[in-house]
């Protein structure tokens, strides 16, 4: 274990390095560019073994992973915004032929308008492609999250995409603590395929046309077998803390014991948070926060189980579903409480687009306002567009 | 909430904000501090104004917002004083730290600076004059490290010294001079 | 593994990701028991061109050392595309009807 400063692209591209995947295919996007440029160093210099396919985009890219993890390959990539939409096709062929493959992702709003910042529009956008989600809250967590998710990805044969914060995160440099190289790969282990394309000896059909007679068995399959990753995931992460010392829940709970309130959010947003809760009860305020690291698989009985025991909860959203109803993390939250036998008033902030600052006084407010919540029994604003101008 | 030392860099694109911000980081690490540095990141233009900030602190840092009220601002070209208000949020008691030809003095009168300390130092000169060419930001880490009083002046000159032999592999002649321009302006920078 | 069954597989049966576990398993399927027109080819009036080759999509016209063989009618479904594509002044296929 050492300690270095990294930003979140050069944790994420040291951990890809550690783990010395077979195939990298990709193509650069701001801000994710960095990850794939000094992965392609680590191949220059040769620090890794990996075959690096350059293409020419990002569709190519992910189809390029697909092959080589058909192949039996230990498969990575790495992202962003448009690039993630524009692989949106292939994400369900990857993850329906239960390829293990891992993207190291930066979130970054889609266009229009043209913006190169934070929010979560492009992972949320692909949310039913059967891809593993983690949400990293800052480099360290980006880096432990790889090695987590790679583990994770190739033991339940679904693939996964971990990402960290535009800018925020991605370009930020922190200090944070590295296993050695032997360590990951002991973590990780040796990737043992299920099949491999290349095996003449024993030849198979892959991605065959599979009409009504049989698709709805195997998409049914594939959603069972998504249902056991949160399993799988949680013994991984325990795993990684005996290792690493740092343990890596699903759902995170902070200082919700005994709290009336919390804030329930992601990414970056959430460590911020922490710090806020810390002065609230200084000044003798009880209110937690729970994080959501993992959104798919969702965590359905924890989050039931974690916001089940507040008065009232504040989603905070880092998009928006145009579904006018709030972001995706309300929607969904809302009808895993639907039918929960104690259950929170739940209010919606959707904020930070585009990379809006969200400061602690934004957080702050969001606390008051839902302590109004409780004290007045009722809500007033279901859904709070936070941070922008010409909203009170 | 915890305490924290916060550094806002002002440069134009090309002048090295961010590498100033990435350098200080580190070398605060190696001195045992939980440190960020970070750019705020628009076009990248050559000539643009930018900023780099630093956060430093003696426990983990959990937040991760924009630096509004930094103890320390560094701007590493005086043409950006006439556009840009660089004090904005400024701390009480804390520093500017100016590359300028002009007297710190002059620099505080000019900004109307009464809450914090001014300080100056001639950063392109040392560069022109060592470096052969105008690349202040190393230059004002020394500056920097001096009047802030925040890093051990030889663990930090170290780890700024290793940092840069990892980025000009081999080039001597660049290290060190880089290193005594760092020197000259801890020895050189004047405060008001 | 060969997937034989006498019913429909449920989705606990199936193996993960439509995978099938073996290769060229369409040699299986045959699709001659489609037809209701049959090719009849005249090695006699055969050019040799291959344009039927090219262009059957079951793959039914044998070919060896780059010579039109004939049919293979477990496989020709019958859609008459090797006659058409014949060319005129060859006309070396004919499509005469299955019923007896
Ligand atoms: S009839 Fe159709 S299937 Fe049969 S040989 Fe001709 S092209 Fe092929
Ligand atoms: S297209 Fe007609 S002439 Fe050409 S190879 Fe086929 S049968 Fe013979």
């Amino acid at each position: 274990m050492k300690t270095i400063a990294k930003t979140g692209n050069e944790a994420m591209a040291y951990a890809m390095k550690q783990i010395n995947p077979d195939v990298v295919a990709a193509y650069p996007i701001t801000p994710a560019t960095e990850i794939v440029q000094i992965f392609s160093n680590y191949v220059a210099d040769g620090e890794v073994d990996t075959e690096f396919v350059a293409v020419e985009s990002e569709h190519s890219a992910l189809s390029a992973c697909v092959g080589a993890s058909l192949a039996g390959g230990r498969v990575m990539t790495s992202t962003a915004s448009q690039g993630l939409a524009l692989m949106h096709e292939i994400l369900y062929i990857a993850a329906g032929n239960r390829l293990p493959i891992v993207i190291a992702l930066v979130n970054r709003s889609l266009s229009a308008p043209i913006n190169i910042h934070c929010d979560h529009s492009d992972t949320m956008g692909s949310r039913e492609a059967g891809w593993m989600q983690l949400y990293c809250a800052n480099s360290q967590e980006a880096y432990d999250s790889l090695i987590i998710a790679l583990k994770v990805a190739e033991q339940t044969a679904v693939p996964a995409i971990v990402s960290t914060d535009a800018f925020i995160i991605s370009h930020a440099m922190e200090r944070l603590e590295v296993l050695e190289d032997e360590e990951v790969q002991r973590f990780i282990g040796e990737y043992k395929p299920r099949f491999s394309a290349l095996d003449l000896e024993n030849p198979k059909t892959f991605g065959p046309l599979d009409l009504q007679d049989y698709f709805f068995e195997h998409k049914r399959a594939q959603i069972d077998d998504f249902s056991k990753v949160l399993g799988t995931y949680n013994k991984v992460a325990q795993e990684y803390a005996e290792l690493s010392g740092r343990y890596y829940p699903a759902l995170e709970e902070y200082k919700t014991d005994d709290a009336d309130v919390a804030i329930f959010t992601a990414g970056s947003t959430a460590d911020t948070a922490k710090e806020v809760v810390d002065g609230l009860r200084e000044q003798g305020r009880k209110m937690g926060l729970v994080r959501m690291r993992m959104w798919r698989p969702l965590p359905v009985e924890e989050i039931k189980a974690a916001l089940g025991k507040f008065k009232a909860v504040a989603v905070m959203d880092r998009s928006d579903t145009m579904a006018d109803f709030g972001g995706p993390v309300f929607l969904e939250t809302r009808g895993i409480l639907y039918d929960a036998k104690k259950k929170p008033l739940l209010t919606d902030y959707v904020y930070g687009l585009g990379g809006r600052n969200i400061d602690i006084s934004d957080i702050l407010r969001v606390y008051d306002e839902i302590e109004q919540v409780v004290k007045q029994g009722k809500i007033d604003k279901l859904i709070t567009y936070l941070g922008v101008r010409g909203e009170e | 909430m915890q305490q924290y030392f916060e550094v806002r860099w002002h440069g134009r694109g090309g002048q090295g904000a961010k590498t100033a911000a990435l350098l200080f980081g580190e070398a605060a690490m190696e001195t045992g501090k939980y440190i960020q540095a970070f750019p705020e990141y628009g076009p990248e233009r050559t000539g643009a104004p930018v900023k780099a900030y630093n956060r430093l602190s003696d426990g983990p840092i959990r937040i991760h917002t924009q630096v509004i009220n930094p103890d320390v601002v560094v701007v590493l070209d005086a043409s950006l004083l006439e556009s840009i208000n660089v004090t904005e949020g400024l701390k009480d008691n804390g520093a500017l730290i100016v590359n300028t030809q002009e007297k710190a003095a002059a620099i505080k009168e000019k900004l109307r600076v009464t809450n914090a300390k001014v300080a100056v130092v001639d950063a392109t000169k040392i560069a022109v004059e060592i470096l052969k060419k105008n690349v202040p930001n190393t230059v004002m880490l020394g500056a920097m490290v001096k009047i802030t009083g925040v890093l051990e002046w030889d663990s930090a000159l170290a780890s700024i010294k290793e940092k840069l032999e990892v980025k000009f592999r081999g080039r001597t002649e660049i290290i060190e001079g880089n290193v005594e321009a760092i020197k000259r302006a801890y020895d050189e920078v004047e405060v008001a | 593994m060969s997937m034989k069954f006498d019913r429909p597989m449920n989705w606990k049966e199936l193996p993960a990701g439509c995978l099938i576990d073996e290769a060229a398993t369409s040699l299986r399927f045959k699709t001659g028991d489609w037809r209701s027109m049959r090719p009849i080819w005249d090695a006699e009036k055969c050019i040799h061109c291959l344009f039927c080759w090219i262009t059957c999509p079951d793959t039914a016209i044998t070919v060896q050392d780059g010579k039109m063989t004939g049919i293979d009618y477990d496989y020709c479904k019958g859609c008459g595309i090797c006659a058409v594509i014949c060319p005129p002044k060859a006309s070396a296929i004919d499509m005469v009807r299955e019923e007896k």
